[in-house]
């Protein structure tokens, strides 16, 4: 008992000295328990550097809570209560303020004056710049997330003085900005930098893989590979408003089941990503606070590849549409968690909200009908893959497309593919006939989720669709302003054109989803998917 | 001239394991450079273009030709480098080093409980044929093997975590608020007890409580029913109805001389359900979210994180040479044949 009143979150009794007997290894954590935050994670971090080659997915989060970068998102309020970020809205991290210059060729950052490496030493342009070449020469991930910004060039960075820093733009992109605030170009020390580079490894990723030196809101107190990462408060931060918690542990536990009990008994205050079953089961029992939102511009895709003879038919892949059991994969393997994709109203698209429901819903006679119009009327074999990462959805959601192509005479055999050779043959080679793929994008706009999955060669174009007015309109989109008369239009016609091509088969887009203690507040959903501790404090009693 | 005998025996089975090991360090990198993934796809993350792919593949090695690949990692080897797993970001070495004593002490201490249970419950089934000790023992057989870990070892960590609430939180090795005591042998009870930190001890003996009794139940199965049969065996033997004319004790019969030469089969037993814990233990390790080899090497297997798989593999390889080593010795102790004992 006496542990779970020593967590005994916020704004509860602290648990006193003589409930904690055993403490005298540990005197750190006695100090002041009530104000540690407990996290329990699935996967594991694997570097504390972002730009390092190999650094995983769930790495990011040091990035998020460690690191600043220029600007961030702002955070809105969905209706339900569940906070999100803002596409919409940028704000300073690092930057107090920040022109665009009138030509529209370059952005100026003012930085804050105030703003320190946890060494004390000055945040300084010559920081930002070194950050910044750093990311655009390292090649991997970085440098393409930075590339799809239009950030190519270390002469693209200028430190103009120690608080002024100038990107000049190859061109007019409004991806550019919103790129800036993307966990990738994140600040780190140019000092600590350039003392521990060595000529092999010129951007010390050896050093600060282990080693951070940012600015941001957490330092590392220590890092338990395998196990746990423990952050402490950097009281100095000037990024935004102090965290509220001093300390958080990240605990990686593997098993969901486990997470689900840890969360439920209260021995961790947040399970980050609960998988849609539990998150429903939770939240109807009332065993834990469940927070979530849909992912912007992502989607759940049964994926036709148009190198399978059949798929070659625009008819036949219709059919498919027409085919699936849209409502019943919702309930038992999105188990309500998310935004349908389906039955939208009409074949021409209204409005360029992305994702939208495309016009199918479940019509066999209609499927039957297509088919028939084809040569393929009698019928046809096809593997059906997906990911078993993503089996949690992925196996369900097989079973019932297979069912349901059943009924036009397709029949589906189901193949599962593990982790590292699910990328290598459906992302990579795109040699999978048909099966699931849940692209998103960071950068919310239609255009930029297009450019990934419609465009030939695209690497989540696992479709291989290839279409030339598509290529076109991705091109003549992709930087163009929102608010310019000719974008609306030609997103349209994208819109249209995926509606009736229909490479991809939108089957909902799903939620992410958190439980928490209903004793803890500020959880906020990010595009990157990480649990950004930063905004969590004890709920007001 | 036992001596020098059981000297040849240690001597022998050292020079056999040699070819054993060279053969496994050329299977394993093999095998590995097999696995269907592409580490570089895996390693370049989302969003990564065929260019920003083959820069990763340089970067580790793998444009290299096989026979290269091999020679370099040979070289490694032979300088103690294990590689850098990719998949943790961290020297494998370093990772065996953690986990490969988190495993052991999980598994010694399951195997402890169920050799505590299984040796006399064994014992008893056979001197009691078809009495309830024996249906028991059956049972309990039965109920161990056909259990899968998992399930036992979720039901545990409902029952006695998430009902009762009187097993500690199954958080890995130790309790959030406890830092791990000063490495010495690396198992965390041993070193509470070297550091002299009763606490700590008390701590990482709770956290081990339930995992422990999850493998234990899984592995009594065996070693129950290998000592039930070894002693029907025996005590039914030429021997044993001589040594009970003479007039012995039914207990100097039973423990010097029955359980005695029963005892070898069970340590055999004993060492393939060690090895088989220690490889199989992932699921109960994931449960638990015990820090062990297990997962470990799953997980790199899952991404292709080659250096990881043929460290984990060698070292495995280490121990299980080791481990029958040290099995043939213990014969010696126990047979008197083997020892030349008297």
């Amino acid at each position: 008992m006496q542990r779970r009143q020593f967590l005994a979150g916020a704004g509860a009794a602290l648990a006193g000295p003589e409930l904690l007997p055993h403490l005298k290894s540990s005197a750190a954590w006695a100090a002041a328990p009530t104000d540690t935050l407990v996290v329990a994670v699935a996967t594991t971090i694997n570097s504390l550097d972002l730009h390092r080659v190999g650094t995983n997915r769930p790495s990011y989060q040091v990035t998020v809570n460690c690191y600043d970068r220029l600007l961030t998102f702002d955070t809105k309020t969905m209706p339900d209560g569940a906070v999100v970020y803002d596409y919409t809205k940028l704000k300073g991290e690092l930057a107090e303020s920040w022109e665009i210059s009138a030509d529209g060729l370059s952005a100026t950052f003012k930085l804050k004056s105030n703003a320190t490496f946890w060494d004390g030493t000055p945040v300084t342009a010559a920081d930002v710049k070194w950050s910044f070449d750093r990311a655009v020469s390292l090649g991997g991930f970085p440098t393409v997330q930075m590339k799809a910004g239009g950030l190519l060039k270390p002469e693209q960075f200028e430190a103009v003085d120690d608080t002024t820093f100038r990107i000049k733009f190859l061109r007019k992109s409004k991806l550019t900005i919103p790129d800036l605030a993307v966990p990738v170009p994140f600040v780190l020390s140019s000092k600590v930098g350039k003392a521990k580079a060595t000529d092999k490894d010129p951007w010390a990723t050896e050093h600060f893989h282990r080693n951070p030196m940012g600015s941001g809101a957490y330092k590392i107190e220590r890092w338990d590979p395998g196990q746990q990462i423990v952050y402490t408060r950097n009281d100095k931060w000037v990024g935004g408003p102090l965290p509220a918690f001093r300390r958080v542990i990240i605990r990686e536990i593997p098993a969901q089941a486990t997470r689900r009990a840890l969360v439920e008994r209260g021995d961790v205050h947040l399970a980050f990503e609960v998988p849609a079953k539990d998150a429903r089961e939770m939240k109807e029992k009332g065993s834990a606070k469940v927070v979530g939102a849909p992912i912007d511009n992502c989607l759940h895709v049964l994926a036709t590849n148009l190198t399978f003879e059949p798929f070659k038919d625009k008819r036949v892949r219709q059919a498919i549409a027409y085919a699936l059991p849209y409502q019943q994969i919702f309930d038992q393997a999105a188990y309500g968690r998310g935004a349908k994709m389906w039955g939208g109203p009409s074949s021409a698209p209204s409005s360029i909200a992305w994702p939208q429901p495309f016009p199918y819903s479940t019509n066999i006679d209609k499927a039957k009908e297509l088919l028939a119009q084809t040569p393929f009327k009698s019928g046809f074999e096809v593997p059906l893959s997906f990911d078993l990462g993503t089996a949690e959805w992925g196996e369900p959601t097989a079973l019932l497309i297979q069912e349901g192509l059943d009924k036009i005479g397709i029949k589906a055999t189901i193949d599962k593919i593990p982790g590292a050779n699910w990328r290598t043959v459906a992302l990579v080679e795109k040699k999978l006939p048909l099966h699931l793929e849940n692209f998103g994008g960071w950068l919310n706009t239609p255009c930029y989720y297009f450019f990934w999955s419609y465009v030939k060669g695209a690497l989540f174009n696992s479709s291989n669709y290839d279409d030339a007015e598509m290529k076109q309109l991705v091109e003549e989109t992709l930087h163009l302003e929102a608010s310019d008369p000719a974008y609306a239009p030609k997103i349209k016609r994208m819109i249209a054109k995926a509606f009736d091509d229909v490479p991809r088969i939108p089957l909902w887009q799903p939620y992410l989803d958190s439980a928490m203690r209903k004793d803890i507040d500020g959880y906020t959903s990010w595009f990157h998917r990480q649990p950004d501790v930063r905004f969590m404090k004890p709920a007001k009693a | 001239m036992a001596r020098s005998s059981k000297l040849a025996i240690v001597g022998g089975r050292l020079a056999e394991a040699l070819p054993a090991l060279i053969g496994i360090i050329v299977v394993t990198f093999l095998l590995t450079r097999a696995l269907p993934g592409d580490p570089a796809v895996q390693f370049a993350g989302p969003a990564a273009d065929a260019k920003s792919i083959a820069e990763i593949r340089k970067s580790l090695g793998l444009d290299r030709s096989l026979p290269e690949q091999f020679v370099i990692y040979l070289g490694q080897l032979a300088s103690g480098d294990l590689g850098q797993s990719i998949s943790t970001g961290q020297p494998v070495l370093n990772e065996l080093v953690t986990r490969l004593p988190a495993s052991l002490e999980l598994t010694l201490a399951a195997l402890l409980l169920s050799i505590t249970i299984a040796l006399p419950l064994g014992i008893l089934a056979a001197t009691r044929p078809d009495t309830w000790i024996d249906h028991l023992c059956r049972l309990v057989t039965t109920a161990g093997v056909s259990l899968p870990t998992f399930f036992t070892g979720l039901a545990l960590v409902y029952v006695f975590y998430y009902l009762l609430g009187i097993a500690p939180a199954p958080m890995g090795r130790l309790d959030i608020v406890m830092l791990p005591p000063p490495t010495v042998t690396g198992f965390y009870t041993l070193d509470a007890l070297i550091a002299a930190d009763p606490a700590t001890f008390r701590a990482a003996l709770a956290q081990l409580v339930l995992p422990a009794t999850t493998l234990a139940l899984f592995t009594l199965a065996p070693i129950a029913r290998m000592t039930r049969g070894a002693m029907l065996q025996v005590l039914g033997s030429d021997f044993v109805r001589t040594a009970r004319a003479a007039g012995l004790s039914g207990r100097t019969v039973l423990l010097t001389y029955a359980l005695r030469n029963a005892l070898l089969p069970v340590i055999t037993t004993l060492g393939m359900v060690f090895s088989f814990t220690l490889g199989a233990n992932v699921l109960v390790e994931k449960v638990f979210a015990w820090p062990g080899i297990g997962s470990y090497a799953i997980e790199a297997l899952v991404v292709s994180d080659y250096a990881a798989v043929q460290g984990f593999v060698l070292a495995m390889a280490l121990l299980f040479v080791t481990l029958n080593l040290v099995i043939d010795i213990v014969y010696t102790l126990v047979d008197p044949r083997v020892g030349g004992e008297g």
